[in-house]
This record gives C-alpha cells, structure tokens and sequence, in this order.
C-alpha cells in the first residue's frame, strides 16, 4: 500500500481574497434583503389596485323618489371602489376586483319564519314586483366617512307586504349568502359567516328602508351587495346587507353578526347618532368622500322621518 | 466605504413609501379616501421602521456584520419622520387643529391614548440621537434611555390591535416580529445573568 504524501493544495484552490470579502458582502445583502422582506409584506397596503370600472345592464323606467336627496352624488368609480365588503375582502379597494366574477344568477330568496306565504322566489321576480325608483341617498358608515349614493330599487314593505307575515312576527332577519368558493373572506374567521342582520318589523316597514337591486341607473354591481341588497340611509352602512339568499320573520331579535363580534360596539339598532360614540371612536363628524374638512354628522343621519319609530326608547342603551 | 454606500442606499429606501405617496396623490391613486390611506400609510411605516431597527442588533450579531450598527440611527429617524407625519395627518387633516377635540380624544380614546404616547416617547429619541448625547448621557445612560424603543414599540403594535374593527391580522403580524424582536433581548439578558452568576463562583471545579 503506497501511502502518499498529501498532495499541497495548489494554488488554483485557495479562494482569492476579492472572493472571500465578496461573500461577507453578500451575507451582508442577504441580511439587508431579509429585513427587506420581513418589511415588504405592508406594501400590500399601499398598493391600491387599479380602479374597476365595469359596464352593467341599464335599468329602464326610473321614478323619481321624494326621499331622495339633492346633494352632490359621489362619484360612480369612488361607490364602486370603496367597499366595506368583509365576504371579499376587509380592505375597502379589493372587493371590486374579488368579486368580479361573482355569479348572481341563477339567485334566489328564501322566504321563511312567521309568514303566511313561505316561498322561494327568484331575484328576478322579486324585481319586477313593484316600479324601480331612483333613491339618491346619504349613506353612512360606522367607520366614519360617508357617500351619496342614487341607488335604485323600491320598498322593502313591497316585498313584505306579498309574504303576508303573521301577527306573532316582531322582526325581519337578513342572511346573506354563504359560499366561501367564490367569497374569499369567508375563508378566514374575521367574522361568523354567514353575515345576518335584522330589523324591527316597524323599521323594515318604514317607507325609507329600500330593496335595492342597482346604483346610477344600473345593475347593482357585484361589489356593492348584488343581486339584492337592502339599503337604511338612517342607519350605519353594516346594517345594510348586501346579497341577501334568505328573510326570516321572527318573535326574537336577531342578533346581527357585528352585535355577535362586538356587542359593545355595535348594537341591534345602529342608528346613525352624532352623541353616540363608538367606544373607540367620536361619531360626532364624519369625513364625506371628496371633500377636505369634516362634516358633523346628523341624527338618524338627516333622516328625521324615522324618528318617531324611536320614540321614548333611551338610545344609547339601544344603539 | 461600504456604510457611506449602505446610508445612502438605505436613505433612498426609507424616502420611497413617502416618495410613493406623493407620486400617487399628484396622479389621483389615492383612491376615494386619500386621507385614510396616507393615515394608514404613514403609520404602518412607522411601525415597520421601528421594528427594523429593533432588529438591526440581533442582525449584526447572527451574520457578524458588526458595521450595520452604522445605518440604525438613520433608520430610527426615519421611524420618528414618518412617525412625525402620521402624528401631523391625525391633527390636521383628522382633527383640523381642534385641540379641544384631541384632547377629548387623547383622555377618552385608549388607542389614540396609546398612539399618541408612543410617539412621544420617540421625541427624546430623536433628540438624543447625537454624537453629542451619547458622550453627554455617557454610553450607558444613553443606552437605557433608547430602551423607550421597546415601549414605543409595543405601544405602537396595541394602538394598531385596538383601532382595527375585526380584522386583527396585520397587528398580529407586527407584534409576532415585535415579540421575536424582545424575546431575542431577553434571552440575551438572560444567557448575561446566567455568566454572570457561573463567573461569580469560581472554585467550582469545571465539568461540574
């Protein structure tokens, strides 16, 4: 067995000094680049998606409503581009791109509960029950900024009235659709799914509380509650839901899904009120899109109308 | 050389999310509510700052890269910058320089309350930031004056937990890198106490 001599590194191996210094810098950069990346993930947040401007299906034989209000409508791309629509998303500027393929066809509703007419009836049916009107109203939202919205549909007293609800029904109950397949949302627990609201039954007779099926003339788009939305200009946005799949009349108050998140922060009526604080934040102004300055913030949001449906009730127990 | 080159590197990149801001107020990318996006914006960059240069310590220790200690100071500035112009969107462009409103806010309002004072606590921060303050404190009171940056930070990540309607999970990701961040200064603390001791007994034998 020869046993050699090791052989001398040659010269050809040793890695030159520029190499060796060159890998501390890299290691360096990796650094630099990991907290790069451990930072990175907040762009998201800056990132506004670029805007959605769909072309829905016009909607003929508009009437005019004496609801509605004359002030500056928000722009149409601002409406459909600033969504509270936890289903989607819980940043307001991607509903409109998630749920650009929504299927709201076939679509229908439940009707069920304390009601003489149980049924199933098919979106479009439900909006061919009554003339569609053009309602241009203030809508507000709990957060703290507002918009002015020409929405379009008729009562919801139209519906309720053809289902015939029995004497014992003390409330309406909204559910909007569960389908975690196409609403992204619905995959995390950031709320219980599917969202419920509800309403007493005087509130959802009230001539103001509109069915709403479009917004500017058109077809509501998918991101602002489509097929079929109710829509409560006196009350915060969230009690206004949006792709409703069934109403229940009921005996018991529903508890709505924001009330089952947070019962100190939001109650069944969420009535708009400037003396009524959220408990984390002044209901007092709000921040109209568009404009610069705050506005103060109105009772029942300037909707005084519904304020006899309140009285003697002390509403900041019953916000 | 290579921290000259790194500052400048790092001041470009610290200017970028402002840089981004005013590109995309001056081309109407501000989308419908421009004032909740640079509110938002400012504050999550704060955050974001304040957690880099939390780990600039930790950084320079694991990779050995001793010189990174050069680019924190300017990195904890930026925090107090865009911590500075969070702070400016919230009483002009949110309150419009009502003090009574904020003061309202400050003593009712737990996650401005918490807000405000992280912010404040950067403030001696800044100024002592220094060549000057360091020889003038002394290293070591200098050094336990900084410490205010873990409160900062951990009153920074609480302001964002308790201002958010239900979505709890970006607060939940800045305290997890918070977390890491202090429990790494813990352990730190810790593994000293514990030489400490070991040197405090020396006629154990070793291999006891």
């Amino acid at each position: 067995m020869l046993i050699g001599k090791p052989a001398a590194i040659p010269s050809s191996e040793i890695t030159p000094k520029a190499t060796y210094v060159n890998r501390r810098e890299f290691l360096a950069g990796a650094g630099m680049a990991g907290a790069a990346v451990a930072t990175g993930f907040a762009f998201r947040d800056l990132a506004v998606p670029a805007v959605t401007v769909s072309a829905n299906a016009r909607i003929d034989g508009l009437q005019k409503s004496s609801f509605s209000t004359t002030e500056k409508e928000t722009p149409y791309k601002d409406v459909t581009n600033y969504n509270n629509f936890y289903e989607f998303s819980t940043d307001k500027y991607e509903p409109a791109e998630a749920a650009k393929n929504f299927k709201t066809r076939p679509w229908t509703v439940t009707i069920e509960g304390d009601v003489k007419k149980k049924q199933v009836l098919d979106v479009d049916a439900i909006m061919k029950m009554a003339a569609p009107e053009e309602r241009i109203y203030r809508h507000r939202c709990v957060e703290g900024w507002s918009i002015v919205v020409p929405w379009v549909g008729f009562s919801l007293s139209e519906l309720i009235k053809r289902a015939d609800p029995l004497p014992k029904a003390k409330f309406v109950e909204f559910t909007s659709l569960y389908d975690p397949k196409q609403m992204p949302g619905q995959r995390t627990g950031v709320l219980r799914w599917p969202y419920v609201e509800g309403l007493r039954m005087d509130e959802a007779m009230h001539p103001l509380a509109l069915l709403c099926f479009g917004l500017y003339g058109e077809v509501l788009p998918n991101q602002n509650g489509a097929p079929l939305r109710i829509v409560l200009p006196w009350k915060y946005g969230f009690k206004s839901a949006k792709s409703i799949v069934r109403i229940r009349f009921t005996g018991d108050q529903p508890t709505n899904t924001w009330q089952e998140a947070a019962p100190r922060e939001y109650g069944f009526y969420s009535n708009v009120n400037p003396n009524v604080d959220h408990p984390r934040w002044s209901q007092a102004k709000e921040r109209r899109l568009g404009e610069f300055l705050k506005r103060p913030t109105l009772m029942f949001n300037g909707y005084d109308q519904v304020a006899s449906l309140y009285a003697g009730m002390d509403l900041k127990k019953n916000f | 050389m290579k921290v000259r080159f790194t500052k400048i590197a790092v001041f470009a990149a610290a200017l970028i999310p402002l840089g981004r801001l005013a590109w995309k107020a001056l081309h109407d990318g501000l989308g419908a509510n421009p004032i909740e996006v640079i509110t938002h914006s400012t504050g999550d960059w704060t955050l974001i700052l304040v957690l880099v240069t939390l780990s600039i310590t930790p950084l320079r220790r694991m990779t050995r890269q001793y010189w990174l200690i050069g680019i924190r100071r300017m990195i904890g500035l930026f925090a107090f910058f865009y911590g500075t112009l969070h702070f400016l969107t919230y009483i002009w462009l949110d309150k419009f320089f009502d003090i009574h409103e904020m003061l309202k806010d400050v003593a009712k309002r737990p996650f401005i309350t918490v807000g405000v004072s992280a912010f404040v606590l950067m403030i001696p921060l800044a100024l002592s930031s220094t060549a000057w303050s360091i020889r003038r404190l002394g290293g070591k009171n200098w050094q336990r004056l900084h410490r205010l940056i873990y409160v900062t930070g951990i009153l920074g990540v609480v302001h964002y937990a308790w201002l958010v309607k239900a979505d709890r999970r970006k607060p939940i990701e800045y305290g997890i890198v918070l977390g890491i961040l202090l429990l790494y200064r813990l352990a730190v603390w810790m593994g000293s106490k514990f030489m400490e001791r070991r040197a405090s007994f020396p006629a154990a034998p070793l291999g006891t």
